[in-house]
């Protein structure tokens, strides 16, 4: 347990709550001081107010009916519950009349305003000790209560004291602290048990997404974070990660497919090749005879380095390239070689190739890459349709508002089919109708990486009939 | 009209050379030394990039072929330390690494041409016996002639016995890059390379067919063929 809340002492969210349980109580109590000396201030600025009315009214009746109207009055208003302080004390300090049993000395020999508050005895207090105690109670001033008075003297010297107690205001201050503390009290109780829980849980759910991973990295792929479906940030991490998983997955199944592919398309040109020497060397033959199987090995071996190269190039190009092999390339020019070089061949095999291209469109690439996507597509497109009738491929270049479109279409059988489609352009993919002819089934996955190198991509999209195969590039955003 | 098809082998090279090869794969030197050996031409071989570079700096060699990976020196490092020292054998450079860049630094430091291993013997060949500093350059000259075929790089003209041959302009620089290396074998590569200045390994036969077409035009109503297929490796323009 004390591992556990260590534990949780060492969580941001735990960190986070004390610092702000303590910011919190500072406010608090600076609020609570500010406010009960305020209000402490007001009732004492009321009480002084009323006190000198009082005495007003003293000295009016004073000067009506002197002295014995004056006590008088003092007596009747003693009398009243509730009543203010009053005190007549003759110039020695002896009291004559009043509600004051007894105070310090000190208050009667001064005149105004008592500069702190004072204590005294009222008429009825603490009795049990006054029975015990011969000395004056004002000599012990710890006893008794504590008020604030004016005090004036007479023309005849005579002491006039009109006090207040103040009991009612130091009351109310002692309730606001009281509160204060059961405030604070319940806040940090409160804040210690949020911290526990909320440490807890989060605590809880990073040690559920370690043991995820942990199973992940001990080798289930298929593994993926916990999600609670809460949506917090946890929630969030988590679907981040998940996604990161699927990718890395995605990846490691994509190279898995490949190694397969591999190994069985270039197992079966090994395989002819070794019979291709295995029947050269088996029994007589003739020089010329030698020689020709020689040559067919070599060619054989020439198709598999092919191959080596191409699946080297993809994977490169999947890596990324360096950024620096992209400069401007004028597509238009790039088509115009590319048909170029293809027009022999395509007229040599009953296919019209033709380019419609005007100006120049400059993208950001790579004219090698470019090129050479672009003449698989060709090489692709002259190969599928050469035995259609009328046979024809074109070759078109559109700039629109972001894209760049360079689509070549054939009127060739096309690939009918949907999923078909999709995986055409995979590499080692070679549909079913396309067995029979050459070729490694890598040209449409290196004209794929290509466009993914330049942030682009390749759509295959029937053209009834036909297929077109469009090399979209995005076009560079202006000023950038 | 009849196709001319030579033999490597019947080729009649162009006199020897003295080759350079700076190559750490033993197996692969003593291979390429004994292949240029058979074609009529001395090779040495250099097993790491310091004893090249010092055979180089004192050797009076025609071309060399140099590894990119090398021990103890790295052949671009190489090259390029002889071409401060204002030595200009032409380079061949071999390169496991063949990408588009590899092969554009492979240039800029310093080299002439560039092969990705593994590579034909014929192609190399072929590169080699194009590169001979030896070998008459033909850079200068305005007008091709071989036999009676005449190439006339101002005016764009062909003519052949007196007769007008009117060419496309990528069938007249095809022809002009036969003609400037006549009597030498030029591979598929090197045609797509300096003609159509791709790099790349055509799938099919693009090239062949430029060629024929090319054929058709200067050969046609002509006795002698001068445009000769030489078989496994590329073509070569001879007249007898």
């Amino acid at each position: 347990m004390a591992l556990r809340l260590s534990a949780i002492m060492k969580t941001t969210a735990a960190r986070l709550s004390a610092l702000y349980l303590l910011l919190f109580t500072l406010c608090a109590v600076l609020l609570v001081f500010y406010m009960t000396s305020l209000s402490f201030d007001m009732l004492k600025a009321q009480t002084m107010e009323t006190i000198n009315e009082e005495m007003q009214g003293l000295g009016s009746a004073y000067q009506r009916g002197g002295l014995p109207l004056l006590v008088r009055t003092i007596e009747r208003r003693s009398r009243q519950p509730g009543a203010n302080l009053y005190l007549i004390a003759d110039p020695a300090g002896r009291v004559l009349s009043g509600n004051v049993e007894g105070l310090d000395p000190t208050v009667l020999a001064m005149e105004g305003w008592t500069e702190r508050p004072f204590r005294y005895l009222r008429y009825g207090d603490a009795s049990s000790e006054r029975r015990d105690s011969s000395n004056s109670d004002a000599t012990r001033p710890e006893v008794g209560h504590e008020a604030i008075a004016l005090v004036l003297r007479l023309p005849n010297q005579m002491i006039v004291l009109v006090g207040r107690d103040l009991g009612e205001p130091e009351r109310f201050r002692a309730v606001v602290r009281r509160a204060l503390v059961a405030a604070l009290g319940t806040m940090g109780l409160g804040a210690l048990l949020i911290w526990y829980f909320v440490g807890r849980r989060a605590l809880k759910h990073i040690d559920k997404v370690s043991e995820a991973s942990r199973r992940i990295m001990g080798g289930d792929l298929s593994g993926r974070l916990p999600v609670t479906g809460a949506g917090d940030e946890f929630d969030r991490l988590s679907e981040n990660l998940n996604t990161m998983l699927a990718r890395i997955a995605e990846l490691n199944e994509g190279l898995k497919q490949v190694s397969d592919n591999i190994a069985h398309d270039l197992k079966t040109p090994l395989s002819r090749l070794k019979n291709r020497a295995e029947a050269a060397l088996s029994g007589k033959r003739t020089p010329a005879e030698y020689r020709a199987a020689l040559e067919g090995t070599i060619a054989e071996s020439d198709q598999l380095i092919r191959t080596f190269n191409a699946i080297l190039m993809i994977s490169r190009l999947e890596a990324g390239y360096s950024a620096e092999s992209l400069s401007k390339v004028d597509l238009a020019e790039t088509v115009r070689d590319v048909v170029e070089l293809y027009e022999a061949v395509a007229e040599e095999v009953g296919v019209g190739l033709e380019s419609v291209v005007a100006g120049s469109v400059i993208v950001d690439g790579n004219r090698e890459l470019i090129g050479q996507a672009l003449s698989n597509i060709v090489d692709n497109a002259i190969k599928y349709s050469a035995e259609t009738d009328n046979a024809s491929v074109r070759v078109t270049l559109e700039a629109s508002g972001t894209d760049v479109r360079l689509t070549v279409t054939d009127n060739g059988p096309g690939i009918p089919d949907d999923a078909d489609r999709q995986r055409a352009t995979e590499r080692f993919v070679r549909l079913e109708k396309s067995r029979s002819q050459p070729g490694s089934g890598l040209g449409l996955s290196l004209a794929k990486a290509v466009m993914k190198l330049h942030g682009g991509r390749l759509d295959l999209v029937p053209a009834n009939p036909g297929l077109s195969v469009v090399m979209v590039f995005r076009k560079k955003e202006a000023g950038a | 009209m009849k196709i001319s098809t030579i033999e490597p082998s019947e080729i009649a090279y162009s006199g020897s050379m003295k080759i350079l090869i700076v190559e750490d794969d033993r197996e692969a030197a003593e291979y390429l030394e004994k292949a240029f050996a058979e074609a009529g031409h001395t090779a040495h071989v250099a097993g790491d990039g310091e004893t090249g570079f010092a055979l180089a700096d004192s050797g009076d060699y025609d071309v060399m072929i140099v590894d990119r990976m090398l021990p103890r020196r790295d052949g671009l490092s190489l090259i390029a330390g002889l071409r401060s020292r204002g030595n200009r054998t032409p380079v061949l450079i071999l390169s496991a690494l063949g990408e588009v860049d590899d092969r554009v630094t492979g240039l800029r430091a310093g080299g002439d041409d560039y092969l990705t291993k593994p590579y034909a013997f014929s192609e190399l060949l072929a590169r080699v016996e194009v590169l001979n500093r030896r070998a008459t350059s033909r850079e200068a000259e305005t007008v091709y002639r071989a036999g009676d075929l005449e190439l006339d790089r101002l005016s764009h003209t062909v003519r052949r016995a007196s007769r007008d041959i009117i060419l496309q302009p990528r069938e007249f620089r095809l022809l002009e890059y036969l003609m400037r290396h006549a009597g030498q074998v030029v591979t598929r590569t090197m045609l797509l390379e300096n003609v159509w200045d791709y790099h790349f390994d055509p799938q099919t036969n693009v090239i062949d067919v430029h060629v024929s077409r090319l054929r058709g035009k200067i050969e046609k109503g002509f006795d002698k063929p001068i445009l000769h297929t030489v078989r496994g490796a590329g073509y070569m323009l001879k007249a007898d």
